[in-house]
């Protein structure tokens, strides 16, 4: 085999692509069958109270119902982590947030069945509504759950590795800062639809939107008590996902359940309020962060407390509080450090995995506490962080393997091409030269045709038409970040592989590959059919890609913790590895050639020796079948991971750490704290692209998502209840906050990755919250400690500044809480040497 | 999804018939232009008419006349995208211009038209909910309740006058035209509007807004700023509408300032206007002059960001708006 690749590594088309621009692609709720019933869900008015009883007598005699169901018809609980199943698909007893649902009905209309919702009574005994972390931790006379570490604490959790004290003791200098990161939701446009059928044969079907089929699929066999291979669950292309369709939800076990009593199809689309009640997006966290460096930045030990406001259940919340700790020691070296974290269940939506997981949050704290420190040290931020990367194949001292780490060039490279040298001086010619242009720029891009209204340029993107540049000061940030390529362990405990691949050659040359894996929008089917047509020299339109349909695909655990490219990857590569093997040796028969002389490219099986000897590919299809019989080969891949041995060091660990860099520019107004982003340099170690043009927009949409978060976005509640449960409402940027990006990927060819790649999908959000918020701190001389950092925050902290106070904007104290003492964790030996799984370069 | 309730959708050809139509059906009736306000607020069932008589194809609201010193007559059914394009009012009344163009979205401004924008309910977060939201949180005065969730005690709406394009037509002086069963009257634009967040426009239910006159510009100048979160979408949190009449050195002979987004009803600023008249514009007046238009701003927390934001931000913006015409 050559080195040269035909296929990975060029820029071509998405699969789906055609489908999805002409608007083919059939999303679950365009799915349409005869007969199908509509569900709609009774929701929960309060934030907390008991259910003393439900009559849905009225509701089932309104002509046109079919079927209403409460928590008694599904009693079993469920949930995505083992450790809590403590959802029920319709609340029984209790309601732990507006919008909890309580009663579902299946009517012939939508019309008919919100209808019937007004008639369904429900008498509740209103409890006293939990809202923050804080109230969480007093109140613990109101328990929202009866299971947890401690009242109302679902998760505490208490590590310590290394010497700690004595790391803080070489410290030349110590920092201590606190954060807040309020929490904010995934927005897909896409609203998750589900749409179930149960046949008279007994067997139940579920289309639905969800990013991890396999996972409802056990669900659904707990909670409805079918036989799992009498179930199968069909995840629809997912019109974005974000991690907010990762969970088994209510509302699909409830069409199940409605498909199975009235034997109909019945279907549900949630309302875009109802998704912000489904939430499981960021969670909020309050952070404190104790750092000691030595004079030029290393660091000696570092101290972290995070407490997460998780919302009424208990979904991926455990990992999420591990992940809040878990990857701050992957970028710099930290060679002492002490973790710990609780997770509080409040009244309000259940948080869970939004890109980035548990980790965005940390991040942003670590990567300001760090700019905080290298100024406090007279140190440039990049110089710093530059100087202390963890190197390529090292353990952390929490124990995780690091294969592969890009960070620095990553760094290197958004440095060199932002100019950041030069722009970072007080004295750039950069920081006075700004103005019209950038505003003209933006003019011209911003709604056309009415731009012009008005006399002045410029108008139309309000405010900063007025002031003179002399008021308009510029600024710039740097920040890094790492994230994981798949979680190492499954949501479950069991041994069998993670992804697997089934590939089946058609006698006319066609390709099928069958996985379970979910196409949420990032292009996994895409990299299936790259991989295959690339190992068996054929183009990727030859190809059809058949996934997540339990039915037909191998399971693939889901599309989660950014795991697919990297474990599709490697088990297509097994399969399709397998498949050219037999190939290879019947046309090397044919040619009278050895076998490893061949390769397969353009359709055609070539001698590299003598391009003379060639078949195409279609013939040795047809010769190995009639050698061989059907032709087909499966694949699969089970992460190879030595990870710790202590409790909790199942969270952290992947066969390949992804890196990104991020500077942001961008200009203020002091006088209404209103910021915009003029620019972001993004670099991103993907490790190999398999598709270069599918990385960079993975890379710039994870920027766009970390610049709602930092710049305006929140889930933000007020008298028990979402305040701005509406896409109007919950603000999150347009194209016309959305700078100029300029990426880069960094290649680093991981030995664990399919041909050397590591995720993209999350990762490259991380570090442009925090270069943001470094960013106006080099602009305006003011910390925004907290995000979203918004210009109500930024006039305050300037009018702190203008009463020489220290200005700064954040939490100013954490809840006093008793952790556990931490368990103490000892260094393992400094390398491991661990068996690789496939290598192919 | 949301659904909207159901009714019959009525489409009148003139005037009379859209008259005739809306007293056939009385109080279960409303009128819909671009629907672009109506329809979401009829999904979340801030109203239920039976019937809804489209003003869409009644001919007389769709026309634009300007004749030489009398000024433009603008037809309420003109969509936002005309009005902000028309060459000859963003040429003369760059305020109104500006102010429908800022409107949403290019989509909405496509279909949402000036008499609706005029016309726009109040907006509040507590109302502008869905009926499950609002039964949730308890219903307050505004619709279905009796209380106000903004300001508990009070015995009035509070919620906010959210028209983009209502200031900057204050600023220019301009009249709307009604045209009820009872007949048809001229009222000046700051007649139109009430300080009330639930009955905030002094028309009758059944009377159309039919066209916007505004009188010939000599000299005028104008200018609308808007504060939103977004470059897009977003409905103003405040607007300020200057226009402005100065004699040849800069004496200002003429002057209107009005603010969108801090009561119930689109503030004019009287005081403020006093003290510019007879005076040359200068930062010192500037400041007085803001201070002046600031001071009886009154948001509640009942809009996109913090109150007392927005109401720094009306001294900001107004002074903004009066040092564009320093550097005019
Ligand atoms: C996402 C979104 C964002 C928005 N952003 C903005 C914004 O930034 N700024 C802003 O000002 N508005 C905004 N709007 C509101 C709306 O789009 C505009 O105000 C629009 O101009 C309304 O006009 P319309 O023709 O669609 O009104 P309609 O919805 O048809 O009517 C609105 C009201 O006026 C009445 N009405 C309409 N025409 C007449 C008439 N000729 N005579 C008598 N009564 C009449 C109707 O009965 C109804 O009560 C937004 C709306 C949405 C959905
Ligand atoms: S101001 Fe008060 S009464 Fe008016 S809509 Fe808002 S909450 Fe309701």
């Amino acid at each position: 085999m050559t080195n040269h690749l035909n296929v990975v590594g060029h820029p071509l088309p998405k699969v789906d692509a055609w489908d999805k621009v002409t608007g083919q692609t059939r999303f679950a709720d365009d799915l349409v069958l005869p007969r199908t019933l509509y569900c709609k869900l009774l929701r929960s008015p309060w934030p907390h109270a008991r259910i003393r009883g439900i009559d849905p007598h009225q509701a089932q005699a309104l002509p046109g119902v079919f079927a209403v169901i409460t928590g008694h018809d599904l009693p079993v609980k469920y949930g995505i982590l083992p450790v809590s199943q403590d959802e029920e698909a319709l609340a029984l007893e209790k309601v732990r947030y507006v919008g909890d649902p309580v009663a579902a009905v299946a009517a012939a209309d939508e019309q008919t069945a919100e209808e019937a919702l007004n008639l369904i009574e429900v008498d509740y005994e209103p409890l006293p509504a939990i809202m923050s972390i804080e109230e969480a931790l007093k109140r613990s006379d109101v328990p929202i759950h009866d299971y947890g570490d401690n009242r109302n604490v679902h998760k505490q959790v208490s590590l310590e590795f290394g010497d700690v004290d004595g790391g803080f003791a070489q410290a030349d200098y110590v920092r201590e800062d606190m954060f807040y990161f309020e929490g904010n939701t995934h927005l897909p446009l896409e609203q998750h639809s589900s749409m179930a059928t149960f046949g008279p044969d007994g067997k139940l079907t579920i289309w639905s939107s969800t990013q991890t089929p396999h996972y409802l699929h056990r669900a659904l066999e707990k909670t409805l008590g079918i036989p799992r291979a009498h179930i199968r669950v069909i995840a629809t292309p997912n019109g974005g996902g974000f991690g907010g369709k990762s969970d088994p939800f209510n509302h699909e076990i409830i069409v199940c359940k409605l498909a199975i009593q009235t034997g109909r199809p019945v279907k549900i689309t949630l309302t875009r309020e109802e998704v912000f009640y489904a939430h499981r997006g960021r969670h909020p966290v309050l952070m404190w962060i104790k750092t000691g460096v030595k004079n030029d930045g290393r660091i000696t030990a570092m101290d972290f407390k995070s407490f997460l406001d998780g919302g009424g259940y208990g979904s991926y919340g455990v990992a999420s509080t591990y992940y809040t700790g878990a990857l701050q020691t992957v970028t710099y070296d930290v060679p002492a450090y002490r973790f710990r974290g609780l997770r509080v269940f409040t009244n309000k939506p259940p948080c869970g995995p939004k890109r980035g997981h548990g980790t965005p949050q940390p991040r942003f704290a670590l990567e300001v506490h760090l700019d905080k420190i290298a100024h406090d040290l007279g140190l440039d931020p990049y110089a710093m962080r530059r100087a202390h990367i963890v190197p390529d194949d090292s353990m952390t001292i929490n124990q995780l393997h690091v294969t592969t780490n890009g960070l620095g060039q990553c760094l290197d490279a958004v440095v060199k091409a932002s100019g950041w040298a030069e722009k970072r001086k007080p004295e750039s010619a950069w920081r006075t030269t700004h103005t019209e242009q950038g505003e003209a720029a933006r003019t011209l891009t911003s709604e056309r045709g009415a731009g012009n209204a008005t006399a002045r340029p410029g108008a139309e993107k309000q405010p900063y038409s007025l002031p003179s540049p002399a008021t308009r000061p510029r600024g710039i940030g740097l920040a890094g970040s790492s994230y994981i390529s798949g979680a190492g362990l499954p949501i479950y405990w069991n041994n069998m592989p993670h992804s697997g691949v089934q590939i089946k050659i058609d006698r006319g040359g066609g390709v099928a590959v069958f996985c379970g894996s979910t196409d949420i929008g990032q292009g996994s089917d895409s990299v299936l059919a790259y991989i295959v047509a690339e190992l068996l020299g054929i183009e990727p339109k030859d190809i059809r890609v058949i996934t997540a349909d339990t039915d037909l695909t191998p399971v693939d655990l889901g599309s989660y913790s950014s795991r697919v490219t990297l474990m599709t990857g490697n088990a297509a590569i097994e399969a399709a590895t397998k498949l050219r093997k037999i190939l290879f040796e019947v046309a090397a028969e044919k040619l009278r050639v050895p076998p490893e002389s061949l390769s397969a490219k353009n359709r055609l099986i070539t001698c590299e020796d003598d391009e003379n000897r060639v078949l195409p590919f279609v013939e040795v299809v047809q010769m190995a079948e009639a050698r061989h019989g059907t032709l087909g080969a499966v694949g699969s891949y089970t992460p190879a991971i030595t990870h710790g041995k202590y409790k909790g060091s199942g969270v952290g660990p992947t066969p390949a750490y992804s890196y990104s860099a991020c500077i942001a520019e961008i200009t203020c107004d002091p006088e209404t704290g209103e910021y915009t982003v003029d620019k972001l340099t993004l670099a991103h170690d993907t490790g190999k692209a398999i598709n270069p043009l599918l990385v960079i927009g993975q890379v710039e949409g994870s920027a766009y998502m970390g610049l709602g978060e930092i710049m305006m976005e929140e889930q933000v509640f007020r008298k028990g209840l979402h305040k701005i449960p509406s896409m109007l409402d919950y603000k999150s940027p347009t194209t016309l906050e959305t700078p100029e990006m300029s990426t880069i990927l960094v290649e680093t060819l991981d030995p664990n990755g399919p041909f050397g790649a590591k995720e993209s999908g999350q990762g490259p959000l991380l570090p442009v919250i925090p270069a943001i918020a470094n960013a106006i701190y080099d602009a305006l001389g003011v910390r925004i400690d907290e995000v979203p950092a918004t210009p109500e925050k930024i006039l305050k902290a300037l009018e702190l500044k203008a009463r020489h106070e220290e200005p700064r904007i954040g939490p100013k104290r954490i809840p006093d809480y008793a952790f556990p003492p931490p368990l103490k964790v000892p260094p393992l030996p400094l390398k491991v040497k661990e068996a690789s799984p496939l290598v192919t370069r | 999804m949301l659904r909207l309730p159901p009714f019959a959708y009525w489409s009148p050809r003139s005037l009379t018939e859209a008259a005739q139509m809306m007293a056939a059906h009385g109080p279960d009736a409303m009128y819909v232009a671009g629907g672009t306000d109506l329809y979401p607020n009829m999904k979340r069932r801030q109203f239920e008419p039976k019937h809804l008589i489209g003003l869409r194809r009644v001919p007389e609201l769709n026309e634009f006349s300007a004749e030489h010193g009398r000024g433009f007559r603008i037809g309420a059914g003109l969509t936002l995208t005309q009005v902000a394009s028309h060459p000859l009012i963003r040429q003369v009344h760059p305020a109104l211009a500006t102010a429908a163009a800022l409107v949403s979205t290019p989509q909405l401004r496509n279909m949402g038209t000036y008499g609706g924008n005029l016309c726009l309910d109040t907006r509040c977060n507590y109302y502008n909910q869905s009926y499950f939201w609002r039964k949730s949180i308890g219903f307050c005065m505004k619709k279905d309740g009796d209380i106000c969730l903004v300001a508990p005690g009070s015995s009035r709406c509070w919620a906010v006058s959210s028209t983009d394009t209502a200031p900057g037509t204050i600023a220019l002086d301009a009249s709307v035209r009604l045209v009820g069963p009872q007949g048809e009257r001229v009222v000046p634009a700051r007649a139109l509007y009430r300080d009330d967040g639930m009955e905030y426009l002094a028309k009758a239910p059944d009377e159309i807004l039919t066209e916007v006159i505004i009188p010939p510009a000599k000299g005028l100048r104008s200018v609308y700023l808007k504060l939103r979160r977004r470059g897009s979408f977003d409905f103003p949190i405040l607007g300020v509408a200057v226009a402005l009449r100065q004699d040849g050195d800069g004496t200002v002979r003429h002057a209107r300032v009005v603010l969108g987004g801090v009561q119930s009803y689109p503030m004019e600023c009287d005081d403020a206007e006093k003290m510019l008249l007879g005076q040359r514009l200068t930062p010192e007046l500037i400041d007085a002059v803001a201070q002046a238009a600031y001071k009886p701003a009154k948001p509640l927390d009942n809009t996109d960001m913090a109150h007392g934001y927005r109401k720094k931000m009306s001294k900001i913006y107004v002074e903004r708006a009066l040092r564009t015409f320093l550097t005019q």
